[in-house]
């Protein structure tokens, strides 16, 4: 029986993206990439400690993963994005520029924790703060916090949009859903229904 | 050295695009030289068009906002990585349907968005040229079907475009320059469906390779197109058009960002105000051309007004920036139980275009194509993420479905309305330059055709086979905010792209369109620059430039 809260059961047991490093599937620019998000993961910079914190706190619950004693890390390169000022290219009328919305934002869901539970958002219990996402997720946010920041954006675009990228940009997340990975030079030869090249994931029966 | 951060071309040579490390030769001009033509962005418009008049003897300097890309180099299979071919500047979006900007429908660096886009390479229907007197809607162009069809075929060969011995819509046409492509299990998806419905399907005609092609080798099917081809095997307009320009004389100054366009007091455009290096310059040039897209085209013509068109230049008629359309992207997604791993091929291999041809039965102005879809695991975490709102360990586990998804997005005409626009901000760029801020919202007729798209492609995917279809919204191209036209009162260019107000200043990219049609229009505008290629040096020997 799968509760809620496990990891899905592995579905591609067995398959490991990486294994086709020394592969025609890598090129050496991909290579490269990947090298950088496996072992340069940034420090703090811009975030405070405890903005930080909060953030990883967050993104625990947005992208759980009970599983893993190394967690695919999300928070370094959000605090990454907002140290170099790199935004989508695009802001709506009603957001505040990046820095200033993320700030902002994750002022309001702590917030949101005090006024929830009377307690700081890092020291809820995970059911505590997967009902502090909910609410906000469901526009029932109350803190004056959110003043002139617009809640459902915040969560689903800044938070949400952006932790989902970086996590389903790593190798481990590949694995998970039985992801080719990099296919360069070599690209795949077998396309129709259910056909799989030799290279890539086998699900299991 | 990394081309994003420092120019690449100058010193007499740019990057060779087929060789790793390698350069080719370039011409260039001194910055006081009036040149014969100054372009203003290297994308499908102004890279053809750089091609086409640097081939008829022309001198023409192109300034693009954007790096020289080096594919072999520079594009990593990866999509977080290639995020870096987005006009990722900052713009406000705002309407009661704001845009999401910075993505798919924007381009940065030379050849532009056709360095990441799907390669779909369609015609209009030929009716939609004259879409208000043989349809009944929207606005008639100032140009026919049978005038740009020669253009149209000459941009097919210029691109290899591999395509279908039959396509089942349009008039009759000629045989694609290459075959079509092996469809993928996600297209297969489109064609099962379609034909238990008894309506017609194709294969995409795809501006990649089928066989090799001078230094091209065939597409390998590796599926990242929408981050960069990093085998050459994309007939982007980065290796297609660039190179042959470069050949004829053109030069191309690469990270140099125009901010204004100089009136001279004869009323005639002098130059373009550029900055490259940090450094503020100005290229003179007898005749500039705007091909930035329709966000970058109208902003650098607004950006540039002057005390004779203190609204921004050639605007006489009040309509730069408006009547911004885009394409509506419904989207319908299902689950099957066969594997079906649409991370394989070329993103959008199947496509219907049933409803761009047939007029009956319909509730609504406009047309439609759609077609099978594959996006990768970053694009469908954050399309589960924004459309169905997943967190959680719900995420994780609607992900695992990955292999087994199939789905449909619709290329879905909106209309062209004076509401929807282009205008400026108070927020400034890094050069100072004042940014966009883009208004859209939808017409009820633009809802009523995308939900005709939706219980369509709905339909179709079930009887494919697929699980419980869902739906999703997006948007992509940009088109239409200097609309060409037979009358200055109405349009902003003629039919050559030439302003109505500058004599000497022309327009050439998706602004141009009056409608959008219902296909991706990167073949149109590379048709129309080819056109305007031909028109330019026609009235040259007239002496009418």
């Amino acid at each position: 029986m799968t509760r809620d809260t496990d990891a899905p059961p592995p579905r591609f047991p067995g398959y490991d993206v990486l294994a086709k490093w020394d592969s025609p599937s890598f090129d050496d620019t991909t290579r490269g990439v990947l090298a950088a998000r496996l072992d340069a993961v940034p420090p703090r910079r811009w975030l405070t400690e405890a903005e930080w914190a909060l953030l990883d706190a967050i993104n625990a619950r947005l992208l759980p993963q009970p599983e893993r004693a190394h967690p695919i890390p999300i928070t370094p390169w959000i605090d990454a994005m907002l140290h170099d000022d790199r935004g989508e290219g695009f802001r709506h009328p009603d957001m505040p520029p990046l820095r200033a919305a993320w700030r902002q934002g994750l002022a309001a869901v702590d917030d949101e924790a005090h006024r929830l539970h009377d307690l700081p958002f890092v020291r809820l219990g995970a059911d505590a703060q997967d009902a502090v996402l909910q609410a906000i997720a469901d526009g029932r946010a109350v803190s004056p916090r959110w003043q002139g920041l617009e809640v459902k954006r915040f969560f689903i675009h800044h938070l949400l949009k952006t932790a989902a990228g970086i996590y389903y940009a790593h190798p481990l997340a590949w694995n998970e859903i039985g992801f080719g990975g990099p296919a360069s030079p070599r690209g795949y030869v077998r396309l129709g229904f259910d056909s799989r090249d030799p290279w890539e994931a086998t699900e299991a029966p | 050295m990394s081309g994003r951060h420092a120019p690449r071309t100058g010193a007499g040579r740019a990057p060779d695009v087929f060789e790793r490390g390698g350069w080719v030769t370039m011409c260039e001009y001194d910055d006081d030289e009036a040149v014969d033509f100054a372009i203003v962005g290297a994308g499908a418009g102004g890279a053809t068009l750089a091609c086409k008049l640097a081939e008829a003897g022309f001198s023409v300097v192109v300034l693009e906002a954007g790096p020289f890309w080096r594919p072999l180099e520079d594009f990593a299979s990866d999509e977080e990585a290639q995020q870096q071919l987005y006009w990722l500047d900052e713009r406000i979006s705002g309407g009661a349907d704001a845009l999401a900007l910075g993505g798919n429908n924007s381009g940065w660096g030379v050849g532009g968005s056709t360095v990441h886009f799907s390669m779909i390479s369609l015609r209009f229907r030929p009716e939609w040229f004259q879409a208000r007197s043989r349809l009944g809607y929207g606005v008639d162009w100032p140009i026919t079907y049978a005038e740009l069809a020669p253009y149209y075929e000459e941009a097919e060969r210029a691109l290899a475009v591999s395509g279908p011995v039959r396509y089942p819509w349009g008039p009759p046409r000629g045989r694609y320059p290459y075959r079509e492509h092996e469809m993928n299990a996600a297209g297969l998806v489109l064609a099962r469906g379609a034909e238990k419905m008894g309506i017609p399907w194709a294969a995409v005609p795809l501006a990649t390779v089928s066989a090799p092609r001078g230094k091209s080798p065939p597409c390998v099917y590796r599926g990242f197109c929408n981050f960069g081809c990093a085998t050459n095997a994309k007939q982007s307009a980065l290796i297609v058009w660039i190179p042959r320009a470069l050949a004829a004389g053109a030069e191309v100054r690469d990270l140099a960002m125009a901010g204004r366009i100089e009136l001279g007091a004869d009323g005639r455009a002098t130059g373009v105000h550029y900055r490259r290096n940090d450094q503020w310059r100005f290229q003179r040039a007898r005749n500039v051309v705007v091909s930035g897209y329709a966000i970058e085209t109208p902003r650098l013509l607004l950006n540039s007004a002057c005390d004779r068109f203190p609204h921004g230049l050639a605007n006489s008629s009040g309509l730069v920036g408006t009547h911004l359309t885009t394409h509506a992207g419904p989207g319908m997604w299902a689950g099957f139980d066969e594997d079906i791993r649409w991370y394989k091929g070329p993103p959008n291999m199947a496509v219907c275009e049933h409803w761009n041809y047939t007029d009956d039965g319909k509730d609504f102005h406009g047309g439609y194509a759609f077609m099978s879809q594959g996006p990768l695991p970053r694009a469908w975490a954050q399309l589960l993420v924004t459309e169905r709102h997943r967190w959680g360990m719900a995420l994780r586990r609607e992900m695992t479905d990955y292999n087994h998804m199939a789905g449909f997005v619709a290329v879905a005409e909106t209309e062209p309305r004076p509401s929807n626009r282009v205008e400026l901000s108070d927020v400034r760029d890094r050069h100072g330059l004042p940014v966009a801020h883009v208004t859209f919202a939808y017409s009820d007729n633009d809802r009523r055709l995308q939900d005709h798209a939706r219980r369509f492609m709905g339909e179709m995917l079930e009887a494919a086979g697929g699980a419980t279809p869902w739906t999703s919204d997006d948007t992509s191209h940009i088109l239409g905010t200097c609309r060409m036209g037979t009358d200055r009162e109405t349009s902003v260019v003629d039919a050559d792209g030439r302003s109505w107000d500058v004599e000497n200043l022309w327009i050439c990219d998706g602004s141009l369109f009056p409608t959008a049609g219902g296909v991706n229009p990167s073949l149109t505008i590379q048709a129309l620059a080819c056109r305007m290629g031909a028109r330019i040096r026609a009235l040259a020997a007239r002496g009418e430039l």
